[in-house]
């Protein structure tokens, strides 16, 4: 008998009750929430279980909803159960100022760099990870990017037409152009370069 | 994992402490930028650290800015060297999320265009593992077909490399006689130059002492560590995307999933080149089907979808209904139902996942790649643990790590 | 070998009866058995047709200077044979690819180990100007750090574009003052961007 959506939906209720909640079926995968503490005992649970058998992270993410408070950051796994071929994705909601969630690593490798970039991006504090730092952005980075709060753009541009954009400013004011003096090197023929550009902070 | 320097290295040793080798974001054999610092104890790799995020380009913060067509390019920059595969994978997930349906004739095109950007990845992978093990002519030899297949992307799309191939439903325009002429001579011209090259390579006395016992791994431990694609399958787990979730009709098609046994770089190198045969089949039997199509159906090369897919400029100009979608598509304005979708694809190095969650605005809420390289990547310190360091070198460039992947 | 080329409807046959191509001399005074010119077109000369250069490829565009490199457009063909991937021996570096801010101090670091004379070619938009990446991780064009010599924009450019951003750098070190690297308006330049 192949495993359906259903026999998972009913093991896990079975053992977990009703800690798991919003099960639904966007587009044919089962999702479901569960509290942020049973995040490990629920992926054990999956990993170790003889007719579920998900043994394989696909992937781990989050995403921020700054409009749910206490719930703002969700932490996302996607698992997949090669020998039957069905997937499964559960979230795990924890508020933003404490984002505490215990770390999947003794369980999948693959969690390791995932988590990383999980706390670079969001900041989501994985507990017990054994090199909990950035990984895609510079070290010094003070802020977590990809929290809704934060612009795309990089902030210390000077040489952009801001007004251009609609972001304020003055086109001329935002460059410096200076005195244009032939450098001997220029080929004879050809505009003389500008002066450098103020280098970036 | 963090490493230590300069570890101590036990009695009966030659050195009393390990040297550190920085392997660092610039150098011939790394291709792409992403560092590794050795711990070495003469010429044994005692550890390796990786630091990536080199090119960290900001993908998914870019993705919330911009609508659904905008994204593409940004798809094409993943795994570069096959974009064509990134993109139709975008297209998938948008597809399945907004429920266009592709007629069959597209999804042959579909499987044509995605066959030739795979053989144009392991193509590139091979032959840098050539290049890194000290064999230059192989690499040459086979980039003069990576320019007849980039002549079919410009055919169609108009660019050689970061190809923003098709649309939402299909292609953009309809492959025409020349480009159908160059696919032919591909299929006619192309086993020869595979043949030739795997003369210079799988019986090779050199590579093979180079290759075999490089950089093994077991099934389990790839498993555990997220590897899919020709790396997961040379360690013997046949897992293909498109055999398990078959998409753009792959479930017509029958091919074989090569599976090596060790994992180690010949395998991964055997596994590659035995894809790149099936992928050959692939692309005669679509061809065949597409050159079955006939009447009508042999115009078909995009879905009926018009809230996604650009209206025929003379139905703009006299139809109002044309007029309001064209103005929404290229205003960016389409409404993009809410919900959340995953999908994947068999990218050139396993499986490239889109989770595309949509709050209904014009633009995605936020989208997360599932990119290969960037999950088994992790494994390489494992992979050179006790290794040499000139193998460190090969099971790199065996990898096939595409840093824009991996930064993303 | 002939295939049908969508835009090369009507190819050029070409005329290879002693058509051979030679490099222009400089201009100068000859006389017998001598050849008067200045200092500056010989060396120059010399120094563009065999230029080193050191591809700093991050991304994209370091596929299509592959494609570039190999057979079918050959840069071996303007003196680039040998490249270099140390720094210390090359003197074009060509930037290819997206700069992050993470990267930039390395590509600082690269350039500083160059030698005198040395120029800096910026392959594609994202090295020019940051390309379609205009985000926080991005530096929006490697002239923030490093003096530039050529621009070549593109998305990748195509390989000829390259080829073209090269023949360009070629017309800068042929034409090059000797005294240039010494003179104050260069000096200045380095200033500027903080380098010594």
């Amino acid at each position: 008998m192949a495993l359906t959506n259903e026999t998972i939906k009913e093991r896990l209720i079975t053992k977990f009750g009703d800690q798991l909640s919003r099960f639904e079926e966007p587009y044919g995968l089962l999702t479901f929430e569960a509290p942020r503490d049973l995040n490990l005992k629920v992926m054990q649970f999956l990993f170790d279980d003889e007719v579920l058998r998900f043994q394989f992270l696909t992937d781990l993410t989050a995403v921020h909803y700054p409009n749910l408070p206490g719930r703002e950051l969700a932490v996302v796994y996607h698992l997949h159960n090669l020998v039957d071929n069905i997937r499964l994705r559960f979230k795990v909601f924890t508020a933003i100022a404490e984002p505490d969630i215990f770390t999947a690593t003794q369980l999948y490798s693959s969690a390791n760099w995932m988590e990383r970039e999980t706390f670079d991006f969001f900041g989501v504090n994985f507990v017990g990870h054994p090199n909990l730092k950035r990984i895609l952005n510079v070290d010094e980075m003070e802020y977590f990017p990809m929290r809704k709060e934060f612009p795309l753009e990089d902030q210390t541009r000077i040489d952009k037409d801001d007004a251009m954009f609609g972001r304020g400013g003055t086109i001329a004011a935002s460059r410096d152009y200076g005195e244009a003096v032939p450098d001997q090197g220029a080929p004879v023929g050809q505009a003389a370069p500008l002066n450098a550009p103020k280098p970036a902070q | 994992m963090s490493v230590e320097h300069h570890i101590k290295l036990p009695e009966g040793s030659i050195e009393k402490t390990t040297t550190t080798l920085n392997m660092g974001p610039t150098h011939p054999a790394t291709h792409g930028v992403f560092q590794n610092i050795l711990e070495l104890d003469g010429e044994r790799i005692v550890s390796a650290e990786q630091t990536v995020g080199y090119i960290h380009r900001a993908f998914e913060k870019l993705a919330e800015r911009r609508p659904l067509y905008q994204i593409t390019t940004l798809t094409d920059r993943l795994n570069y060297c096959s974009s064509p595969i990134n993109n139709m994978g975008w297209h998938l997930t948008c597809e399945k999320l907004l429920g266009v349906k592709t007629p069959k004739r597209v999804d042959y095109l579909r499987i044509i265009i995605m066959e030739l950007s795979r053989i144009s990845d392991h193509l590139i992978c091979n032959s840098v593992v050539g290049v890194d093990s000290g064999a230059f002519t192989g690499f040459l030899y086979v980039m003069q077909y990576r320019e007849l297949i980039y002549e079919i992307y410009e055919e169609i799309c108009g660019s050689r490399l970061t190809t923003n191939i098709g649309r939402i439903g299909g292609f953009e325009r309809n492959f025409t006689a020349a480009a159908f002429e160059k696919i032919e001579k591909f299929l006619a011209e192309y086993p020869g130059v595979l043949r030739e090259f795997e003369n210079l390579f799988t019986r090779n006395r050199i590579f093979m002492d180079r290759t075999i016992g490089a950089g093994p791994i077991s099934a389990e431990r790839a498993l555990n560590y997220g590897f899919t694609g020709p790396n997961l399958r040379a360690a013997g787990v046949d897992y293909d995307v498109r055999v398990h979730s078959p998409y753009s009709s792959y479930e017509d098609f029958t091919f074989d999933i090569p599976v090596g046994k060790t994992g180690d770089c010949y395998d991964r190198y055997l596994v590659r080149n035995q894809e790149m045969w099936q992928s050959l089949e692939i692309i005669k039997e679509a061809y065949r089907k597409v050159q079955a199509f006939k009447g009508a159906e042999a115009d078909v090369y995009h879905a009926d979808a018009p809230a996604y897919y650009l209206p025929e400029k003379k139905d703009v100009y006299t139809k109002m209904e044309a007029l309001i979608w064209h103005f929404k598509i290229v205003m960016g304005e389409t409404e993009i139902p809410p919900g959340e979708v995953y999908y994947s694809v068999e990218g050139g190095n396993g499986e490239l996942g889109f989770y595309l969650i949509s709050d209904g605005g014009r633009t995605p809420y936020r989208l997360h790649f599932r990119r290969p390289c960037f999950i088994y990547y992790q494994a390489y310190s494992e992979l050179t643990k006790g290794a040499m360091l000139s193998d460190a070198v090969i099971v790199m460039s065996s990898l096939n790590l595409i840093a824009g992947e991996m930064d993303a | 070998m002939s295939r049908p080329v969508r835009f090369n409807i009507n190819p050029i046959k070409a005329d290879i009866k002693d058509n051979i191509s030679l490099a222009d001399t400089p201009e100068g005074y000859t006389g017998q058995g001598f050849f008067a010119t200045s200092m500056s077109s010989v060396v120059g000369l010399a120094r563009k047709n065999s230029l080193w250069p050191l591809p700093f490829a991050t991304s994209c565009c370091g596929i299509e200077f592959m494609a570039t490199m190999a057979s079918h457009y050959d840069l071996a063909r303007f003196g680039a044979e040998r490249l270099g991937f140390t720094p210390r021996q090359c003197d074009l570096l060509m930037v290819m690819g997206t700069i992050a801010k993470k990267m930039g101090p390395i590509l600082k670091q690269v350039y500083l180990q160059m030698a005198e004379p040395r120029w800096v070619m910026a392959v594609g938009a994202c090295a020019s100007s940051g390309g379609i990446f205009d985000t926080y991780s991005v530096l929006q064009g490697i002239d923030q750090v490093i003096p530039v010599d050529v621009y070549v924009p593109g998305c990748p450019p195509r390989p000829e574009a390259i080829l073209d951003g090269f023949i360009r750098i070629q017309d800068l070190v042929g034409q090059e003052e000797l005294r240039r690297r010494n003179s104050d308006q260069y000096k200045n330049l380095l200033q500027s961007y903080g380098i010594q």
